[in-house]
């Protein structure tokens, strides 16, 4: 069919498309599907009603504790064979696992990953878990805005730093590496300012601890500064490959370059010498 | 026909009558080549040697070879103001500063990938299409120790930079040289000077780099192409081609044109990866301090399997009268690189002492027509190939999530296996594939045409294949095999009654007894091009 505009039988031959009929109902699934999600009662709304009262934070914390986390850590945060105690362990050590999803833990593998906060770990919610285990025993408190502000710090300096006290885990740009057993050093691009600052002030799973007498909060910043400098670069030389190094790199050599020059190598020598005319 | 004006005809009279350049060229422009895309895999190394050149000598212009330590002040923001080498202040200086200079240094990284990469594949081709053979073992010779010297070259290329990971394998590089038994010590001394990492190291490496190894590889090359020049191309079997002719277009103008537009494709690409993919970013390494080492620090894809062995290497380590030898690093090291380079130079020669084929091979051999050698081939690429794999598992441990020391064990145990399973399945496939040609000249191919006969059966009707295939297929030659078995008094043969003239005997029934021979009813007239004929005579180009 020949023509610009969409014509009648345009739309007609379209309905006979053999795809036609997976397409109506892919659609009719995505409406439906699409309506339920929308209409269904949200369980975080009555969550977030409790996270909401008046009462103090702390007690507001404990309710939360017991509700989501005592379960693994001890009704009194005691500590259980399934996990370690939490007294001592300070608000930044809350604020970092739940503000990254990694707590609560969703099955009981060598690590824990980052994934997507449950609904009921609002930033209030977390705000009063945290004010919770602070009371229990102290702790690692969250760092101020200004103490994680990128903007204050020094990039290169912290880049010295950065390389090194992390790179030998995370690898040069914090994409991340792999450790013993199944751990891994996770990649550093997901982490807030303040994740980062919190991380190293309480060693979460296999990180060691990076105290203000190793490395002062200052040299923290600048850590920060050179992290989140390098995450948000632009890569000079085109496609970065993951920036992983040469792996990806001899992976494009074999399987884009050779391939590229091998499929040029069978059409020139396709192409013969037309018989003389 | 014009005759060509005087301005043209003058110079040339007067070049011919000197240096007698027009017979030469007469003689060699009408060289004839084989047609083959496999024919090119070479040129892509050829080719990237090139680009090599060009664009090393750009970077030479602004690169410092040197480790005395400045403060970097130039535009890369996350390094302004860190103590680094010269070397690494004037690399930054070439990606950030220079116009073009990060374009250039990229293509000089990529080309280098590829030069390795095509001499890999070229070297690949020759061996499994027996172009080693006789007359040319000399020239696959040069090829293997072009290929060594590749790797050296690109091993003290890699360190230049004195960027954290070319740093992290100078460090490699230093263990090795400390690994070897009494005189480590003394050759890491020697090669860095005093104290690694000394401040000796990179100025050498740069005259390694950029005089020593690329004069020996431009030499080497040379030698190899006029050999192959000589010697004249191999072929494939096929219709009209003998050991004793070349099939193909002349190299002037059709080979040459052709070659010409493969230098610009291989230019292109190199020039594509250049522009698009980032290689080597060394700002984001960081400048070497041998205190700090990064997560996924890989050597390039030609160290890998190198890598790979360290990796699954267990520890080991003796004292030996007050030595300490370490075996965790000294076999790793030169084991697989001695299995590999030393197996490469020795095939040709192993295969000739084994079939006791002392014949001229210019028809290159069909990989399945030889199913051992082609076997051997493959359990080598799988040995490599599992090193090389393992080298990067820490990087395949992160990104698939597989526990570290499983992929570790898997290795250990793979290396050696993994060969063994590589050999029977492609020898299988060799035996599976000489049937199906033997069938396709016994019975013809399939027509797609369904007969019915008069009692009801059906039937296919099968017709003969197209003249070129068939002639492709016919091409396949017998493997001499060696006769160990007693005469008519019972005796062996002289050669066949030690113990290892019998295990040779052995081998070579092994290795050259024909287990599917070509049944062709309907060949008629081919045998005169058959191997009794070879090696004799003069042979002649045909134009």
């Amino acid at each position: 069919m020949i023509g610009t505009g969409i014509s009648v039988n345009s739309i007609t031959a379209r309905r006979r498309h053999p795809l036609a009929r997976v397409a109506v109902v892919a659609l009719a699934l995505g409406l439906l599907g699409g309506g339920y999600a929308l209409a269904a009662p949200n369980g975080s709304t009555a969550d977030a009603a409790i996270a909401s009262g008046k009462a103090d934070d702390a007690a507001e914390g404990k309710s939360l504790f017991v509700a989501h986390c005592a379960s693994c850590h001890g009704l009194n945060a005691e500590g259980t064979n399934k996990a370690p105690t939490l007294i001592g362990v300070g608000a930044a050590a809350v604020d970092f696992q739940v503000s990254s999803g990694r707590m609560p833990a969703a099955d009981a593998g060598p690590q824990a990953p980052r994934k997507p906060r449950p609904d009921w770990a609002t930033d209030q919610a977390i705000d009063q878990l945290s004010a919770y285990v602070q009371s229990l025993g102290g702790g690692p408190t969250r760092p101020t805005e200004e103490q994680v502000n990128p903007a204050l710090g020094d990039p290169a300096k912290g880049g010295e730093l950065f390389r090194a006290n992390c790179i030998q885990c995370h690898n040069f740009v914090g994409a991340g590496g792999a450790l013993t057993y199944g751990k891994y050093a996770p990649p550093l691009n997901p982490a807030t300012p303040t994740q980062i600052y919190e991380a190293m002030v309480t060693g979460p799973q296999a990180m060691p601890v990076f105290n203000d007498s190793t490395i002062t909060p200052e040299q923290k910043r600048d850590m920060i500064a050179y992290i989140t400098h390098v995450r948000s670069q632009v890569d000079p030389g085109g496609s970065g490959l993951g920036r992983i190094g040469p792996v990806t790199e001899g992976l494009v050599a074999w399987v884009v370059g050779l391939s590229l020059l091998i499929l040029a190598s069978i059409w020139i020598t396709a192409k013969k010498r037309r018989a003389q005319a | 026909m014009n005759a060509p004006p005087k301005a043209i005809t003058g110079p040339s009279t007067f070049l011919d009558d000197r240096l007698g350049a027009g017979n030469f060229l007469k003689r060699n422009l009408r060289k004839v080549f084989p047609d083959h895309w496999s024919f090119l895999l070479g040129e892509i190394a050829l080719y990237s040697f090139v680009i090599l050149l060009l664009t090393g000598t750009f970077l030479t212009f602004w690169f410092k070879p040197s480790m005395g330590e400045v403060n970097y002040l130039g535009n890369y923001a996350p390094l302004y103001d860190v103590r680094m080498s010269e070397a690494y202040a004037s690399s930054l200086h070439i990606s950030f500063d220079v116009r073009g200079g990060l374009l250039v240094r990229q293509m000089h990284h990529w080309a280098a990938l590829l030069f390795v990469a095509g001499m890999t594949a070229h070297a690949l081709r020759i061996f499994f299409t027996g172009a080693y053979r006789k007359p040319r073992e000399l020239n696959w010779l040069i090829g293997v120790g072009l290929l060594t010297l590749a790797l050296l070259e690109g091993l003290t290329g890699y360190s230049l930079p004195d960027d954290l990971l070319s740093g992290a394998g100078l460090r490699i590089t230093q263990g090795v040289a400390q690994s070897i038994p009494i005189v480590g010590t003394y050759i890491s001394f020697f090669l860095f000077g005093g104290e690694y990492p000394g401040h000796d190291v990179i100025p050498r490496f740069y005259t390694i780099h950029i005089l020593l190894i690329p004069g020996i590889l431009l030499a080497l090359i040379s030698a190899h192409m006029i050999l192959m020049w000589v010697q004249k191309h191999t072929q494939m079997p096929g219709k009209a081609r003998t050991e004793k002719n070349v099939v193909g277009a002349p190299f002037y103008p059709a080979f040459m044109a052709k070659s010409g537009a493969f230098f610009l494709f291989t230019f292109g690409v190199i020039a594509l990866l250049g522009t698009f993919a980032q290689i080597n970013p060394i700002w984001l390494f960081g400048p070497y301090n041998p205190a700090n080492i990064s997560a996924g620090s890989q050597p390039d894809w030609y160290m890998g399997f190198l890598e790979g062995a360290l990796r699954l290497m267990p520890a080991w380590e003796i004292n030996f009268l007050g030595h300490t030898v370490t075996f965790s690093v000294l076999i790793p090291a030169l084991v697989p690189m001695g299995i590999i380079m030393t197996g490469l130079a020795l095939y040709p020669f192993l295969e000739q002492w084994v079939t006791g084929d002392r014949r001229e091979h210019h028809v290159c051999d069909r990989p399945r027509n030889n199913p051992h050698r082609t076997s051997i081939g493959i359990s080598a690429i799988t040995f490599y190939g599992i090193l090389w794999l393992l080298g990067a598992n820490d990087e395949i441990s992160a990104n698939f999530h597989i526990d570290l020391y499983t992929t570790t064990w898997f290795g250990r145990f793979a290396v050696f296996i993994g060969p063994a399973i590589a050999y029977w399945i492609t020898y299988r496939t060799c035996i599976g594939l000489q049937r199906k040609d033997a069938e396709v000249l016994s019975h013809g191919v399939e027509s797609g045409v369904i007969k019915r006969m008069p009692n009801g059966q059906y039937i296919e009707v099968h017709t003969p294949p197209a003249e070129d295939i068939a002639e492709h297929i016919r091409g396949k030659k017998e493997i001499p095999v060696l006769t160990g078995s007693a005469d008519g008094d019972g005796i062996p043969p002289k050669g066949a009654r030690s113990a290892i003239g019998r295990l040779r005997t052995r081998m070579s029934e092994a290795y050259g007894t024909d287990h599917v021979p070509l049944t062709d009813g309907h060949h008629n007239g081919h045998h005169e091009e058959e191997p009794a004929a070879v090696g004799a005579g003069e042979r002649k180009e045909l134009h």
